[in-house]
């Protein structure tokens, strides 16, 4: 059962990253990464992460992933490019070269170090019939306890970024009126 | 059968290798690309990639502490996205259809 879930949820993250690279269209890049975000998704709740599954089917795939499909609308770069030229011509068989290598490397890593860590912590809890909420409340007392300076932090961060997208994306009317 | 089929539940080092192939293709995504809003959504899958392989060192250690992360980085994203992509409307809006070449000199 488990590995049945993790290889169609391994499908979908495949083929939609594939999807991302592959497909001309912005938009169509876009619903490619929304089945990839649905397939890791799936993959947290295989993992016991059930909170951040949910986090990432609503922070994810709704809200960055329709950001995402409103700033294609409004660019209006909605059309198909051409990816079949190259400007560069080695530039692409380096690119494979170099994915090729991260993922040959980092396998050989994971492959290599696969018996060597136990276990460090008190363990994730395991939701149960009995305890469905388990995860939540251990997340919770983790991100409110041991790190909830960098959580304050995460509200500064946040605060930064609005008002940067606000400068960044503010029509420059009235300073263009002061300086004429 | 049902041995084989035992022998064959997914460990942490699927996951992990699963998240590599992720990250790799998110890679050549960004190398090869020259739309910015689609190497942008490559960006998302190899953070999406790094993701997985934090929630299933949790599993692995017992350790929730993998888990709050991928919270924070998730949060983190957030932000980058709303950034990066208000930079792309400014530039867009400035000069339509500009791809990532006609733009590396990073000035107006």
């Amino acid at each position: 059962m488990e590995l049945v879930v993790f290889v169609l949820a391994a499908a979908m993250i495949l083929v939609g990253g594939l999807g991302v690279v592959l497909r001309s269209h912005p938009v169509h890049a876009a619903l490619s990464l929304i089945l990839t975000l649905f397939g890791v998704a799936v993959m947290f709740v295989a993992q016991e992460a059930h909170f951040l599954a949910a986090v990432q089917v609503i922070v994810y795939a709704g809200a960055i992933v329709v950001l995402f499909l409103f700033v294609i609308m409004l660019l209006g770069v909605d059309r198909t490019e051409d990816i079949k030229t190259e400007p560069f011509k080695v530039q692409r068989p380096l690119a494979i070269i170099v994915g090729l290598g991260v993922i040959g490397l980092v396998t050989a890593a994971v492959v290599a170090s696969r018996d060597v860590v136990a276990t460090r912590g008190s363990g994730i809890a395991e939701p149960a019939m009995t305890d469905p909420d388990s995860n939540i409340r251990q997340l919770s007392r983790s991100v409110f306890g041991d790190y909830v300076v960098a959580f304050e932090v995460t509200s500064v961060l946040l605060v930064v970024a609005v008002v940067g997208t606000v400068l960044l994306t503010r029509k420059v009317k009235s300073t263009s009126k002061e300086s004429q | 059968m049902s041995a084989l089929v035992a022998a064959a539940t997914p460990t942490a080092t699927w996951y992990l290798v699963l998240a590599a192939v992720l990250f790799g293709i998110g890679t050549v995504g960004v190398l090869v690309r020259r739309n910015p809003l689609v190497m942008f959504m490559c960006i998302e899958l190899m953070l999406n990639a790094v993701n997985l392989s934090f929630v299933a060192l949790a599993k692995r250690l017992g350790d929730i502490g993998g888990q709050t992360t991928v919270f924070f980085v998730m949060v983190v994203a957030a932000a980058e996205v709303v950034v990066g992509l208000g930079i792309i409307v400014s530039i867009m809006r400035k000069r339509p259809g500009a791809n990532v070449d006609d733009i590396s000199a990073l000035k107006g």
